[in-house]
């Protein structure tokens, strides 16, 4: 059989290969991330003599795992992105509708809140009751998705992580991504059903959005990721992340207004409520667009949102980004056993 | 300690140890306690392995099966990491332990080959320029791009092999994968496998067939319950497993005896 060989004979061909590998970090844990191979990728004078011990390979000697860590993850985005494709592929596979479904689902979801709770409970104490139940089902649902999703992503994955030495937050980060590719279409049935309602979009509103899709995306990463070893551990703990995902479901003002919480629970306990950085994600997106869309925005801005909104905001997102760094650091503790247990 | 630039893989004093467990739930573990039975033992893998192979040699694992070939193969490969001692590599590893693994069985055989190379660690460019050798080498034709899922077992285990030699790397294992599909098949494999061998990379074959070690390589190793019991030329390696009663028919046999 006629195979045409891989490396040509020149010697000094490989540099472009090996400035790509660097940069697009395929072969980044092999070599030990250490930057791009200085090329020199080919057998050097193969003609002839057939098996020489002349091949040279221009990488450092480094342990051969994946050294740990996001930083890891992002330098195989290459593969990133084709583990997200995958999943999105494959969930909409064999579907005639495929794509259509990611703004069938929320916008059903819209139409019961509005005809159960907007009209047939009538509950008139809240200006816009649908749009604001919507506002916290797109924090909950990229929160929860991601969660649960990412806890059960490595033992799902258990063909690959056994056999290749690829970074295993790859998989939690792949489960948030592929949360975050369906939050788009629900924060597009929002802005359609909030131009409805007469909302007038100002400068802060993608700032508000971004903020609490910020704040979301690092609290469900590193809960995601510390979940997703334990979970191999004892499998016990994705039946702990539903629980927890119900109870975050209950523990935003979704269903219930704000205002509620700070009348009933005292201001004092208003302010440990604030300390949910859910919370604080859905208020952010509420004063995106669920605001606006009230006959008076700004009486609603006043008494329905909290004082220091951005302030409460602002911290979470650290208090998050800190919760992401700890959880790579409860990661790293645990993934040395994983392919083991893996069974 | 520093080691010359043709070295490729280094293994130094390296163990690795697993844990067995006997109970796992709550009630199984809350009566072994009260009993005072061991609820986890540990058992050594590998004990005490050292060598460091050059690049270009192709090496030839052999022990008996739990000797902890597997193990060591996975050490290599950067999927497991040691608990004492070290594993060092040069350059980029690829083989056939993981062929097929991350296919999809909802995506095509197209999307599949790029996302196995990707976890190969081939990029984008790399895989494109591969393409045309993977598909010939599975010989898959129309189906490649219907759904993996509807694949028989044989094209499955061929376009995972396609790819997994195809990946272009520095260091090749091969864990006993040259089991798959028909005779044909089989020996394209062999071929590439030698191919693969002549072009001076690494090979660290893991084999019970004493004919095609014989064959493909150059030096062997052999473990017994994880340490290294032989480390030298083939034939004597060979003979230290006590293999070398097998008969060397012809390579279809052989192979076949890689089962």
């Amino acid at each position: 059989m006629t195979e045409t060989p891989s490396h040509p004979e020149d010697p000094s061909e490989g540099g472009p290969t090996g400035a790509s590998e660097g940069t697009e970090g395929g072969a980044g844990n092999r070599g030990g991330g250490k930057g791009p191979r200085k090329g020199g990728r080919g057998p050097a004078g193969r003609a002839g003599a057939g098996r020489q011990a002349a091949y040279v390979v221009d990488a450092p000697l480094t342990t051969p795992s994946p050294s740990p860590g996001l930083v890891e993850v992002f330098r195989h985005r290459y593969l990133l992105r084709l583990l997200v494709r995958r999943e999105i592929q494959a969930r909409y596979s064999g579907s005639f509708l495929g794509l259509l479904w990611s703004y069938i689902n929320p916008l059903s979801q819209f139409l019961i809140y509005y005809v159960v709770f907007g009209i047939i409970m009538g509950r008139n104490s809240v200006e816009a009751y649908a749009v604001h139940v919507f506002c916290g089902l797109v924090v909950v649902h990229f929160f929860t998705e991601t969660f649960n999703a990412g806890t059960r992503s490595i033992v799902r994955n258990k063909a690959l992580v056994r056999k290749m030495a690829v970074p295993k937050e790859m998989f939690p980060v792949a489960s948030m991504l592929v949360s975050l590719y369906h939050v788009l279409p629900q924060v597009v049935i929002l802005v359609v059903v909030c131009l409805f309602y007469g909302w007038t979009p100002d400068p802060l509103v993608p700032v508000a959005l971004l903020l609490a899709l910020a704040i979301v995306t690092c609290l469900a990463t590193a809960l995601a990721i510390v979940f997703s070893a334990a979970n191999v551990f004892f499998r016990d703990f994705s039946s702990v992340v539903s629980i927890l995902t119900n109870v975050v479901r209950f523990g935003v003002p979704m269903i219930y207004p704000f205002r509620d919480v700070a009348s009933k629970l005292g201001d004092t306990l208003a302010a440990v409520y604030l300390w949910n950085p859910i919370a604080d994600a859905v208020l952010l997106v509420q004063r995106a667009f669920w605001v606006g869309a009230t006959p008076d925005p700004e009486a609603s801005a006043a008494t329905e949102l909290p004082d220091h909104l951005w302030a409460y905001g602002g911290v979470m997102l650290v208090v998050s980004a800190v919760s992401l760094v700890l959880a790579q650091l409860i990661f790293r503790r645990l993934e040395n056993k994983i392919p083991e247990r893996l069974t | 300690m520093s080691f010359p630039e043709s070295t490729s893989i280094v293994v130094e004093n390296v163990s690795k140890e697993f844990t067995l467990r006997y109970q796992r739930t709550f009630k199984q573990v809350t009566v072994a306690k009260m009993r005072g039975e061991a609820t986890k033992s540990r058992f050594k893998a590998l004990d005490d392995v050292s060598f460091t192979v050059e690049q270009g040699e192709s090496i030839g694992l052999m022990g008996l099966n739990g000797s902890g070939k597997s193990t060591l193969l996975t050490l290599i490969n950067g999927v497991m990491r040691p608990d004492g001692g070290r594993v060092l590599t040069r350059g980029r590893i690829a083989g056939l332990i993981a062929t097929g693994a991350g296919f999809h069985p909802q995506l095509t055989g197209r999307e599949n080959i790029y996302l196995n190379a990707a976890v190969c660690g081939m990029t984008e460019k790399e895989t494109d320029a591969k393409f045309d050798e993977i598909v010939d080498f599975a010989s898959i034709g129309k189906h490649l791009d219907s759904q993996v899922g509807n694949y028989s077992s044989g094209m499955y285990a061929r376009l995972g092999f396609a790819v997994a030699v195809n990946v272009d790397c520095d260091i090749f294992l091969a864990d006993e994968a040259l089991a798959v599909g028909d005779k044909p098949f089989k020996r394209k494999c062999l071929d590439k496998m030698q191919e693969i061998r002549d072009s001076g990379r690494t090979i660290f074959y893991v084999s019970h067939a004493a004919g095609s070690v014989r064959k493909m390589c150059d030096r062997v190793l052999v473990l017994e319950n994880g340490r290294l019991g032989f480390d030298g030329p083939v034939d004597e390696g060979i003979h230290y497993v006590k293999y070398d009663s097998d008969d060397e028919d012809n390579d279809d046999d052989e192979l076949g005896a890689d089962v």
